[in-house]
């Protein structure tokens, strides 16, 4: 501390400063230690009459943004649990909003998954306690972004990828490849959009995946140093391009509405809600693949509702709900039976396991490789959040 | 007072309850009298100020465990350094502070007429009606406003129809779009001092000036804007420091731009990484400490 002889005063006034910074510091703010003491629950007791969700938008839809589009007055009606929901636009406002303690249950991606896990934030589920977890197809079941030394820590929800939006009377011919958003960019300028979070970093390796071989990525999610390097390069020249970026799914609508964008990485559900209100865009799955979620709902170790949040899981998982769900957010079911309620199964290559491996679903990145490497170190989550910013500058 | 008057008309001594003697001691002891009204206030002062801000402070010493996102107490100066040295926070302070200078005097050059006008030219009945006009947009939330310059400002909008036959296009979202939606929703937080401050300059003052063959100009130059200095200072402090903390706004119409706010808000809300946020969160209180010593210095403050 800079000590200015201004008398006495001066002197008492930072005596106290000292003094009120070293008290704090010995309270702290900081968030107690990492958990991993959450045991799973052994039986099912009465429902408590609510539980708080915390999922992506378009998971836990109650007939207010739409009135056919309802699954949760029926789980209210069966369980006389009250539901109530928070909607989120990245997986990092997911893993902060998770820390306040106020969600029973929240549906995670695989980039969220395992930091929740490992912060001690969600507790392991008891799969015996849901009869719908039987139904759920085996690929999606005890995976490395779900599962932790073969505990399961949640219930598969359903996969889907992250797909390439166009107006399609500004842009033509059709794309059929990311470079309309990258090395093309300058055709559009001004009203490209992008995913407004670091993981959108893992969309411009696998572009680089197939166009700049030479660099050898296998794994957008295991980049060393040169290839982050080439990534974020990618992505500050694709920035002066940038109208605008997006994480809350409702601007990027209304952008697409107003013609501000016209091109951009986008959701399925982005595109039916767009569907309903104009007829000049449309989605595709560009040839050098996509990025991709794969959903997982959880339960919070400090959960006020864990009853109800169990039947939340059962309920969700059931095949007509999951059904449901996952046509209105447009992805693929998380089971055979609930393609029965579905018409579009085929579109979303539900049940595809080999398929469902070609998307590069969201998992955290961390320094050790995980596609496998041990001859260099990865650059980690916390480079890329950093990178992120720089990018957007 | 009352009991005063009693104890004048009658000099029998007054019971010595409890209540009394306090009140005796407090009539002898002025410091506590003085430290026990000032309690409340100095508690709610203390506790909300200046504790928020030595936690913060003391948080941007700390450090957070990237992979659980746990804050961890290791004290490091890496934090500050990253700040103050890094291109990106660099870029944006001064992003930031271009944006909030732009935005006040915007707002003052628009606020002169409209408080003079008010102050000195409109009648009394006009002059309500036009308080309560100024007033008006503050009925509307803050972000009723920004999503309506949004819609303004995009390229299907009004702006764009009423400018298209001009040959001329709308800013479309950015900075420009920013600094137009920041000026508009601080306007009335500078019309208000700027008129309350030109309220009190006496109109005799201005006549003076005419009688001693002062024109307009030469009247608001050396009479008028001398002595609403202060009051257009204290209009200037609330533009300048509420646009230096903003990022709803430049998160609606400011395309991919990014201010300070927007720093803060990723590294709490997506990064969650607390005490880089409290970090950057220090840059807009010292530029805002910087800019009142400076206006200290010109001696605006005095005059408030």
């Amino acid at each position: 501390m800079r000590t200015i002889s201004r008398g006495r005063r001066a002197a008492a006034a930072s005596i106290t400063a000292v003094g009120a910074i070293a008290l704090l510091a010995a309270c702290g703010t900081a968030g107690g230690g990492g958990g991993g003491t959450a045991s799973e629950q052994e039986e099912l007791g009465d429902f408590e009459g609510s539980v708080s969700i915390l999922a992506w938008p378009g998971y836990v839809e109650d007939g207010s943004n739409d009135p056919e589009v309802d699954w949760v007055s029926g789980f209210t009606e069966k369980t006389g649990c009250a539901v109530v929901s928070k909607s989120y636009g990245t997986s990092d406002e997911a893993v902060s909003l998770m820390k306040t303690g106020d969600y029973d249950v929240v549906a995670a991606s695989g980039d969220a998954t395992l930091r929740l896990i490992a912060a001690g934030d969600v507790a392991p589920v008891n799969t015996d306690l849901i009869p719908s977890y039987a139904g759920v197809y085996d690929f999606l079941k005890e995976k490395e972004w779900n599962s932790v030394d073969g505990v399961s820590y949640g219930v598969p929800h359903g996969y889907g990828a992250n797909l390439l939006m166009y107006n399609t009377d500004v842009v033509s011919p059709a794309p059929t490849s990311w470079d309309v958003v990258f090395d093309g960019a300058s055709a559009y300028s001004g009203k490209v959009t992008s995913y407004d979070s670091p993981i959108y970093i893992a969309d411009a390796a696998v572009y680089l995946m197939a166009h700049e071989p030479d660099l050898g990525i296998t794994n957008p999610y295991a980049l060393d140093e040169t290839q982050f390097a080439a990534a974020v390069d990618l992505l500050k020249a694709q920035r002066s391009h940038v109208g605008e970026y997006w994480s809350d799914y409702l601007k990027e609508i209304q952008a697409f509405e107003s013609g501000d964008s016209v091109v951009g990485t986008t959701w399925q559900v982005i595109q039916n809600v767009l569907a309903g209100e104009v007829s000049n865009t449309a989605v595709v799955l560009p040839d050098e693949g996509a990025t991709g979620w794969s959903d997982t709902w959880m339960i919070a170790s400090k959960a006020k509702s864990p009853n109800c949040a169990y039947a939340w899981l059962d309920w969700i998982a059931s095949p007509e709900v999951n059904a449901q769900a996952t046509a209105y957010f447009g992805e693929a079911p998380s089971s055979d039976a609930a393609c029965d309620f579905r018409d579009d199964c085929e579109a979303y290559h539900a049940g595809d396991a080999d398929y469902a491996s070609k998307i590069w679903y969201w998992t955290t990145p961390i320094a050790e490789c995980v596609d496998g490497r041990t001859d260099v170190e990865c650059v980690d989550y916390s480079k890329w959040t950093e990178a992120w910013s720089e990018i957007k500058g | 007072m009352t009991s005063a008057h009693t104890t004048r008309r009658a000099p029998a001594l007054p019971r010595a309850s409890a209540a009394r003697r306090g009140s005796a001691f407090l009539t002898a002891h002025p410091r506590v009298r003085l430290g026990l009204l000032l309690a409340a206030p100095l508690f709610w002062l203390v506790v909300v100020y200046i504790v928020a801000l030595v936690l913060l402070l003391v948080t941007a010493f700390w450090t957070v465990d990237s992979f659980t996102g746990e804050i961890r107490i290791d004290w490091t100066l890496d934090n500050i350094v990253t700040v103050l040295t890094g291109a990106l926070y660099q870029t944006v302070t001064l992003r930031t502070v271009g944006v909030a200078a732009a935005v006040t005097v915007i707002d003052v050059l628009l606020a002169l007429p409209i408080a003079f006008f008010m102050a000195k030219v409109a009648g009394p009945r006009l002059q309500r009606i036009l308080v309560i006009a100024v007033l008006m947009p503050l009925w509307a939330s803050y972000l009723v406003k920004a999503y309506a310059w949004r819609s303004v400002l995009s390229q299907d909008g009004i702006l764009e129809w009423l400018l298209a036959p001009l040959g001329l296009h709308t800013p479309g979202y950015g900075l420009t779009a920013t600094i137009i939606t920041l000026s508009y929703l601080w306007l009335p937080y500078v019309i208000l001092p700027i008129y309350a401050g030109l309220e009190r300059v006496p109109d005799s003052l201005l006549e003076a000036s005419s009688d001693l063959g002062g024109r307009t100009w030469r009247t608001m130059r050396s009479v008028v804007l001398p002595l609403a200095f202060p009051a257009i200072v204290a209009g200037t402090i609330f533009s300048f420091s509420l646009s230096l903390g903003d990022y709803i706004t430049v998160n609606i119409v400011g395309g991919a731009s990014q201010m300070l706010g927007n720093l803060v808000y990723t590294n709490v809300g997506a990064a969650n990484n607390l005490p880089l946020a409290a970090a950057i969160a220090l840059i807009p209180i010292v530029i805002i400490f910087g800019y009142l010593a400076l206006v200290r210095r010109t001696g605006a403050l005095d005059n408030l």
